[in-house]
């Protein structure tokens, strides 16, 4: 494997990456807009509104930022641990109909004619321009499986009796977890609303777009937890000398997530009328299910650092954090995001509790919520590990680390404010989604309105963090191109059981997971499409 | 299997499964489950299908009423109502254009409401005061000008 092929390597990889930083960089920004108008501190002009500007910050961050990265990361990984000369005509396809797709809506969303905010709930009818390029982004990462899947096939056939390496593991089963989840998104889209919105049909099942929609939204919050679980088990070990728990686990919690991520949808539409409360309990078991991989993960991460301490001579909980590398960026950054999810966890059980969501559905609860997942533990690991890893790609070194540790500290310190202040604010009743929560004057609206200035001081203390991030990222660019580091990825604990192969058969465990998905959907969709439902035709309202 | 990480994983799944035995009983004896009102309405003629047609507050018994509301875009109607303290109200909300939500802040009254389709949700307001009812699903550029208040006297 020589330097100038891993070099043509590099670029397929930054090209997600700084793609996934320029989408964060923007949605950021837009998102800083939304807490401000909604705290009453600025008003929007009616070219550039709130909702438009919601859209955008939804679609850029939850979709785009994460789509992109993990995308880079997954294929960085896989290429690194199967070294060999190959071509990147697939990559660069992938990435280039992603960002075609990308392009497309964004500028529908941006010409005000996609309004439709990030779940495009019908009968809100956007320009068929935005379902065609959110479609195209989905197939785009298709792409990328196809490529990680042919490279692990490729390893099978050309080295017999070799294991598949724990990261190419973790990235080829996230990826297909990630295909089966958007097979749901892809039939919303080429089934019912690319029809509809190019007026070739002249309605829409609504109940059967939302329940196919959310059969694709919760995976696709457990694919970016993926993304960042690949980060904590196999390169945050190196930071502080140790090494990953145990293989066979990590290969256990992939493949769990794997088949527990799909069958929960429902729990994010335990409030909706069409859907017998007897599905919603069952989608309230399986998503309880899907929290144990994380409970694994808690203790392998925890475990690695205690094991890696006591290995250097340090005992004790607190002699132990303390001994942590605390000062590299490229660890606190996810070590920041791992405390903050201890909080997303919980607040999700609270969520999937059945009735309980009845109290925060819909309210600044959820919105809290999802800053503590995605905005937090993922975002915090991308960014964070962009310090380890882009340096690298570009052969160079990081320029200012203290600045990037003081971009880690802010982000932390700016979500746990504005998480915080939405929680509260939700369990008070604030809606989510929503331009003006002051509804001119209500007491009731006056008793949240100070947690809704609070998340407007975390957004801009957010907003400074990611200009942080951009200036350190700028400064490296700037550096010269001198240093080749070597990309390496930790290994496990010597281990007494070798892993089973059994954990290697990912197809398998694919059929398994398809079952599993079938299970849980084919009763309410069964009893959706017998109720008969009258079409919706659709309209746009804004 | 480390003994440690055996202790941890039948700790946390002892959690999960005391959680769910406490939503499954909550839901089983004390009837506390999500609005899952399966009905459907045609949304073209919402406007002559009783009883969307005339819709208000109806009273059912000493202390029991139904409430037909038609959540459209951008606005509830109706967009008042007044009921007496101890009143049980159970609502029926349905919409003739878009995904709306029904939510009152500080009741468990919180669900969406789907054109195609009727939802339902029973409170008994206790405590007297005015109630905001508002729209907590987006649905256009006038969403947040869709609330409502609720009189308890």
């Amino acid at each position: 494997m020589n330097e100038q092929s891993e070099a043509r390597e590099n670029r397929l990889v930054l090209a997600h990456l700084f793609l996934a930083m320029a989408a964060l960089t923007v949605g950021a920004a837009l998102g800083l807009l939304q807490a401000l108008s909604r705290a009453g501190w600025m008003s929007l002009p009616r070219w550039f509104d709130y909702y438009r500007i919601l859209t955008a910050h939804g679609v850029l961050n939850a979709l785009v930022f994460t789509t992109f990265f993990i995308c880079g990361l997954a294929t960085l990984m896989t290429y690194r641990a199967i070294p060999r000369s190959r071509s990147l005509v697939v990559g660069w396809l992938a990435f280039w109909v992603m960002l075609l797709g990308t392009v497309m809506a964004a500028h529908a969303i941006l010409s005000g004619k996609a309004s439709v905010l990030y779940t495009f709930y019908a009968p809100l009818k956007a320009s068929p321009l935005f379902y065609i390029g959110t479609t195209l982004l989905v197939v785009g990462t298709w792409i990328v499986l196809a490529d990680l899947a042919g490279n692990a096939l490729w390893l099978s056939r050309n080295r017999p009796g070799e294991r598949l390496p724990l990261v190419v593991h973790g990235s080829v089963t996230t990826f297909v977890m990630w295909f089966i989840a958007t097979l749901g998104v892809a039939a919303e889209m080429l089934f019912f609303l690319i029809p509809w919105s190019l007026g070739w049909t002249p309605t829409v099942n609504v109940m059967l777009t939302r329940i196919l929609f959310w059969y694709f939204g919760h995976p696709l919050v457990y694919f970016w937890i993926m993304g960042a679980y690949l980060v904590w088990y196999n390169i945050l070990p190196q930071f502080y000398h140790g090494r990953i728990f145990s293989d066979a686990l990590t290969r256990l919690v992939f493949l769990l997530l794997l088949l527990l991520s799909t069958p929960v949808g429902l729990h994010h539409e335990f409030l909706e009328p069409g859907i017998a409360a007897g599905w919603k309990w069952l989608h309230t078991m399986t998503t309880y299910g899907v929290v144990i991989p994380s409970i694994m993960t808690a203790f392998a991460v925890f475990a690695s650092f205690e094991m890696a301490a006591r290995r250097a001579g340090v005992r004790g909980l607190f002699r132990t954090i303390a001994w942590l590398p605390w000062t590299n960026p490229a660890f606190a950054g996810p070590a920041f995001g791992m405390i903050l999810f201890i909080f997303g966890g919980l607040g999700g059980v609270v969520n999937a509790s059945y009735a309980m969501d009845t109290l925060v559905h819909n309210t600044m609860w959820i919105v809290g919520h999802f800053h503590v997942t995605v905005g937090a533990p993922v975002a915090l690991t991308f960014l964070g590990i962009s310090y380890w890893m882009i340096p690298r790609l570009l052969g160079t070194t990081l320029w200012a680390p203290k600045l990037a540790l003081a971009q880690t500290w802010t982000w932390f310190v700016g979500m746990g404010i504005m998480s915080t202040a939405m929680h509260w604010a939700g369990l008070l009743g604030s809606p989510r989604r929503t331009d003006n929560v002051a509804y001119f004057g209500s007491t009731v609206a006056a008793a949240w309105m100070p947690q809704v200035h609070w998340a407007a001081i975390g957004g801009i203390i957010l907003l400074l963090s990611m200009l942080l991030f951009v200036i350190v990222m700028v400064g490296t660019l700037r550096m010269p191109r001198t240093q080749s580091q070597p990309m390496t990825f930790a290994s496990p604990e010597e281990e007494a059981m070798a892993p089973a192969p059994v954990l290697d058969h990912i197809g398998r465990w694919a059929a398994v997971a398809i079952a599993l998905a079938l299970l849980a959907y084919a009763g309410p969709i069964h009893e959706l499409l017998e109720a008969h439902a009258y079409g919706a035709a659709g309209m746009r309202t804004w | 299997m480390h003994r440690a990480e055996r202790r941890w994983l039948q700790a946390g799944i002892a959690t999960l499964i005391a959680f769910l035995a406490l939503i499954g009983v909550a839901a089983l004896h004390d009837d506390i489950v999500p609005p899952s009102h399966v009905e459907t309405i045609d949304p073209t003629r919402v406007a002559e299908t009783p009883p969307f047609d005339k819709p208000g507050l109806r009273q059912t018994g000493p202390h029991s009423y139904e409430a037909y509301i038609v959540a459209h875009i951008f606005s509830f109607d109706p967009a008042h109502l007044t009921v007496p303290a101890g009143a049980r109200v159970t609502f029926y909300a349905t919409s003739p254009d878009v995904v709306h939500g029904f939510f009152i802040p500080g009741t468990a009254v919180n669900m969406m409401v789907v054109p195609g389709w009727v939802s339902s949700a029973t409170h008994t307001f206790r405590r007297a005061g005015t109630y905001l009812m508002l729209c907590n699903e987006y649905c256009g550029a006038g969403h947040h000008f869709m609330y409502g208040a609720i009189d308890v006297r």
